[in-house]
């Protein structure tokens, strides 16, 4: 992929960035910065306006104010060349049940429009890289979690994208599984890839180098969750939370 | 006192060996946590609990009385949330109590003098008249508490209520499971989340079917083996490598540091001058605490 005029610069940089749904305010003129190499975590609460403010991100709704560029393209203009260059990994969807992980890889190959040499190397690469094994012939729909998990995984990088967002990428996954996940994602951050993990388990959270809390559409809080933790003098990141969203709360009413 | 017993409970599917001579025993008044990641076997223990599902072998007593050849006389006493919301998405809030309350016979004034209680608690009054389905996941997840508390139960079953509920919500729900442990009910919990166990007096780590530990939160991850420090440094796999090639050290990155294994016994002390030739002074690197994750993965790796 031809990236090599966005390689400087940020992965998503967003500037006072809101948007409107009729008399209600998703998102209300927020502000991010996550370099390329970093795993960011997109914190809040249900309702906080996370969805809303991914969506935009990643070039599937325009925004109503703000500016934004995601890998380097902008927006409001570029959504289409956006949509090549990110990666997108949910629990909830993504692979086809019927499918055999091969399969599931070979049909998001041909959508990202791989040359089917490239493909077939590529899907021998990742069942190496995330150690697939013999998981990547069995039928996805009936793959233990932890495997199904790296298999949308694979299905999500395997056009190589510099920005991949994931979300809850791990949430009810066994633990040891859990760890081997995210040394994944240190390495696949490590190459250069942005990580940007939306999430509200705040287990999940502990695992990025860098958070932002989202609440009531702006964003209340970020750093690093062991500077956060010395901050606001606690040792867990879910009473951090919890103590920042009822004091807002509190202000508000 | 044991309130609930379960006694060498074993169920395979198929081949899979879902519950694998699993015992347990709450007792009565307990708060008590089954804590485990999706597929150990969490949901499987608890339909058999509820007599949903059939052991294949073991027994199940509450309250002193036999699950089995007793159960008419258990199911006024037991409350059950699965995990799905089952309730009726076409009916009104108030409509799906009732509904409950007439499975379980409470009828009358017992009826709407227990709706007014749960009313208080679940804030869903004013809702009384809306569709379940148009309910948020908070709310549905407090109707589903309220039909399952229609019939005063004195031992409640809740399987992962909270599950895919924003952490504030989550922190309510805890809120009232303590509310109705102070009433005096038996609470078996179970749940994904390790941060949700330390509000329990005692939980099981459950993993494969098996039980792997079972003790006070703050007893179960203290009984990690080894201690654990944090160094607040950009963790490059130059930095990583260099310090895992000291012998008897063991790291890996987390977040935007790093976290250092030692084995027990072990102590900081002998490292201290190489860790310091790879510019890591004593001061960036700090005990911490292990966490119930920490020690689940060391039960999984090598159950003791």
């Amino acid at each position: 992929m031809n990236d090599s005029t966005h390689n400087s610069g940020s992965a998503v940089l967003i500037n006072n960035l809101t948007r409107h749904f009729g008399d209600f305010t998703a998102v209300d003129h927020i502000s991010l910065k996550v370099d390329y190499g970093e795993i960011f975590g997109f914190l809040g609460a249900n309702g906080a306006g996370k969805t809303t403010a991914i969506r935009m991100l990643c070039g599937l709704l325009m925004p109503s104010g703000g500016s934004g560029e995601v890998a380097g393209y902008d927006i409001y203009k570029q959504a289409e060349s956006i949509k090549k260059h990110i990666g997108y990994m949910s629990q909830k969807f993504s692979l086809y049940p019927d499918l055999t992980g091969r399969e599931n890889l070979t049909f998001y190959g041909a959508a990202y429009n791989l040359r089917p040499a490239d493909l077939s190397d590529r899907i021998h690469e990742l069942t190496e890289r995330l150690e697939l094994g013999e998981f990547i012939n069995q039928l996805s729909g009936k793959l233990p979690i932890g495997w199904r998990q790296r298999l949308a995984l694979a299905a999500a990088i395997l056009h190589r994208p510099r920005i991949l967002f994931l979300d809850e990428p791990t949430g009810g996954v066994d633990p040891v599984f859990r760890r081997r996940f995210w040394s994944i994602l240190y390495d696949l951050a490590d190459s250069g890839v942005a990580v940007f993990v939306t999430t509200h388990y705040m287990d999940e959270a502990e695992y990025c180098g860098r958070i932002s809390i989202m609440h009531h559409g702006s964003i209340i809080e970020q750093g690093r969750p062991f500077d956060l933790k010395r901050q606001h003098g606690t040792d867990s990141l879910d009473d951090l939370f919890i103590n920042l969203i009822l004091s807002q709360e509190a202000t508000r009413a | 006192m044991p309130y609930l017993v379960a006694d060498s409970l074993s169920r395979k599917y198929g081949h899979n060996l879902a519950l694998d001579d699993f015992s347990l025993s709450v007792n009565k008044g307990e708060l008590f946590a089954l804590l485990g990641p999706d597929g150990a076997g969490k949901t499987t223990m608890i339909r058999v609990l509820c007599r949903l599902l059939d052991p294949d072998s073991g027994s199940v007593t509450i309250n002193g009385l036999d699950l089995q050849q007793r159960y008419d006389d258990i199911k006024p006493i037991l409350g059950y949330m699965p995990q799905q919301f089952s309730l009726y998405p076409d009916l009104s809030v108030e409509e799906n109590m009732t509904f409950y309350a007439g499975m379980y016979g409470v009828t009358g004034q017992a009826y709407r003098d227990k709706r007014d209680q749960l009313y208080q608690f679940s804030k869903l009054g004013p809702f009384a008249k809306r569709r379940a389905s148009a309910l948020s996941g908070g709310m549905k997840q407090k109707l589903a508490l309220s039909c399952a508390l229609i019939h005063n139960p004195r031992m409640l079953i809740l399987d992962e209520p909270t599950t895919g509920v924003d952490p504030l919500s989550r922190r309510q729900f805890w809120e009232t499971l303590l509310q109705l442990k102070s009433q005096g009910v038996t609470i078996l919990v179970s749940t994904p989340y390790m941060d949700e166990v330390a509000r329990c007096d005692r939980a099981a780590f459950i993993f494969g079917g098996r039980k792997l530990a079972e003790d006070r939160p703050a007893q179960l991850a203290a009984a990690f083996q080894g201690s654990i420090f944090y160094i607040d440094r950009e963790p490059t796999s130059q930095l990583l490598n260099q310090i895992m090639s000291i012998d008897g050290l063991t790291t890996a990155r987390f977040g935007a540091g790093m976290h250092l294994y030692l084995a027990p016994d072990d102590s900081l002390d002998p490292y201290l001058n190489a860790l310091s030739q790879l510019g890591l002074n004593s001061s960036d690197i700090n005990p911490i605490a292990p966490s119930l994750e920490d020690r689940f993965i060391q039960l999984m790796e090598s159950p003791t």
